[in-house]
């Protein structure tokens, strides 16, 4: 993804040179030739063309503000209740992701979902331990984890 | 326009004051570290980002200034606060604090303790 970024980029200074004006508007519309003749050639990379990279950034992104503002709600539901009723407990939780970063991430995701926050990963990044404000419905969490960030994440990393 | 955008501004403003409270009511009212930490970390979190975007949009759309600062301030609070939150809880563990009396499942300490008697053996 770098790569191809970069490619885009030289070719957006090689129009400007080409061009023989300097200015921010040149280097834009060089930088679209770039990413036409990037998707022509994207036969050539080995990764995928890097525009659906971007934009699994950005889907990863909307899914931290929503599920900022859900945790929010949920835990402000918790603390409203005139009668506490938790049920807390920590639940060992293993994933699939294997570099760093991306556990960093998914981590910091859990630790903004509803409810749970993370207490410690394994030694060998394999497993992360869970703690739960109600863990009736662990199940689930594991599930909603599993199916929308840590696909999100690995969409990212392809 | 302005008068909009002045809607806009006061409600962020005072939804991040509301949370902040509220938050810090959750500190007060749950039972041990780990719940109290859940409450600290997420509400502070997002009052502090809708409070911090209420200024900046303040200095943009009444003042006309673009303050990046404040922007820099929201990702920095957004990067950090569940890092922290997650640091206070691993050291919190770390020096063997107890749970609540009715919490349910300990999967982590389970493993310690096999850990330990594995190293016993």
């Amino acid at each position: 993804m770098a790569f191809q970024l970069l490619l885009n980029v030289f070719i957006a200074f090689l129009w400007m040179f080409l061009q023989n004006t300097y200015t921010l508007v040149t280097f834009a519309v060089g930088f679209l030739f770039g990413l036409l003749i990037i998707f022509g050639m994207r036969r050539f990379f080995s990764t995928r063309f890097y525009l659906y990279n971007v934009m699994a950034v950005f889907t990863l992104l909307s899914i931290f503000m929503k599920e900022l503002i859900m945790a929010n709600v949920s835990v402000l539901k918790i603390i409203l209740t005139p009668k506490l009723k938790l049920t807390p407990g920590i639940f060992a939780y293993e994933t699939e992701l294997t570099k760093a970063w991306e556990i960093t991430v998914l981590s910091n995701l859990i630790t903004l979902t509803p409810g749970t926050l993370v207490v410690e990963i394994s030694e060998d990044n394999k497993i992360l331990y869970i703690h739960a404000m109600d863990i009736s419905n662990e199940e689930d969490a594991r599930k909603d984890i599993r199916d929308s960030f840590e696909k999100a994440i690995k969409e990212v990393s392809r | 326009m302005t008068v909009i955008s002045e809607w806009i501004i006061g409600t962020l403003i005072l939804l991040g004051a509301l949370l902040c409270l509220i938050a810090s009511i959750g500190v007060l009212r749950l039972p041990d570290v780990y719940t109290r930490n859940h409450a600290a970390s997420k509400g502070a979190t997002l009052g502090v980002m809708s409070l911090l975007l209420g200024v900046f949009l303040y200095f943009l759309l009444i003042q006309g200034h673009f303050n990046s600062r404040v922007l820099l301030g929201i990702v920095f609070v957004f990067i950090t606060s569940p890092v922290a939150g997650h640091l206070i809880m691993r050291a919190a563990f770390n020096t063997k604090i107890p749970l609540w009396e009715n919490s349910v499942q300990n999967d982590l300490q389970k493993k310690r303790d096999s850990e330990k008697k594995f190293n016993e053996n």
